[in-house]
């Protein structure tokens, strides 16, 4: 899992049967500092998400897992919305 | 498996129903000579590790969800070892072979 902060959101009338009803988050993924860390992509929600917020998603076969028994077509998923985090800097490796 | 370092923990209320009273920890992912190794990222805590501690991650879903014992928990990595000690063979000894 990682941390991303929700971005943005999409809308697509035109879509795959099995995301029908979903909401569909552009995710920044970030640092444990907050910073910008790789792409952005797009992750269906299933915790009620919304733009600002600061969340962590899965990738992989695992994304589809929440909706199950529905198949839903997806690499990513919101699985929370984080209140908080720690983080001690790590200086060794920076 | 990874070796990484324990930095931080992630509190977060509302999350799926399948994560519900699991430890996440801030996991920063290390190379062999203690420096970092690729982006930090979120794991769910089988053995009580705690921040500062080096750990084996597992970055697989079906290991890390045997670690959740819940079918179907949305987790792709897992704390799953806290490391003792490190060896590695001397730059000598590399140099033989």
């Amino acid at each position: 899992m990682q941390l991303a902060r929700v971005i943005g959101d999409v809308v697509a009338t035109i879509k795959d049967p099995t995301l029908v009803g979903h909401k569909l988050l552009v995710l920044q993924p970030i640092s444990p500092e907050g910073v910008v860390s790789g792409r952005g992509l797009v992750a269906v929600d299933s915790v009620g998400a919304g733009v600002g917020e600061h969340v962590f998603f899965v990738r992989g076969r695992e994304a589809s897992f929440p909706f199950l028994p529905d198949e839903v077509v997806t690499d990513a998923n919101v699985i929370g919305i984080v209140d908080d985090w720690s983080h001690e800097r790590d200086d060794k490796g920076e | 498996m990874q070796l990484a370092r324990v930095t931080g923990t992630v509190v977060a209320t509302q999350k799926h129903e399948k994560l519900v009273g699991v430890k996440l920890l801030l996991v920063q992912p290390m190379s062999a000579d203690g420096g970092n190794n690729g982006s930090a990222l979120l794991a769910v805590d089988a053995v009580q590790a705690g921040v500062g501690d080096r750990v084996l991650v597992v970055l697989e879903g079906r290991a890390a969800i045997s670690v959740v014992q819940r079918r179907y928990a949305p987790v792709d990595a897992a704390v799953v070892g806290v490391v003792d000690t490190l060896m590695f063979e001397s730059e000598d000894d590399r140099a033989r072979t």
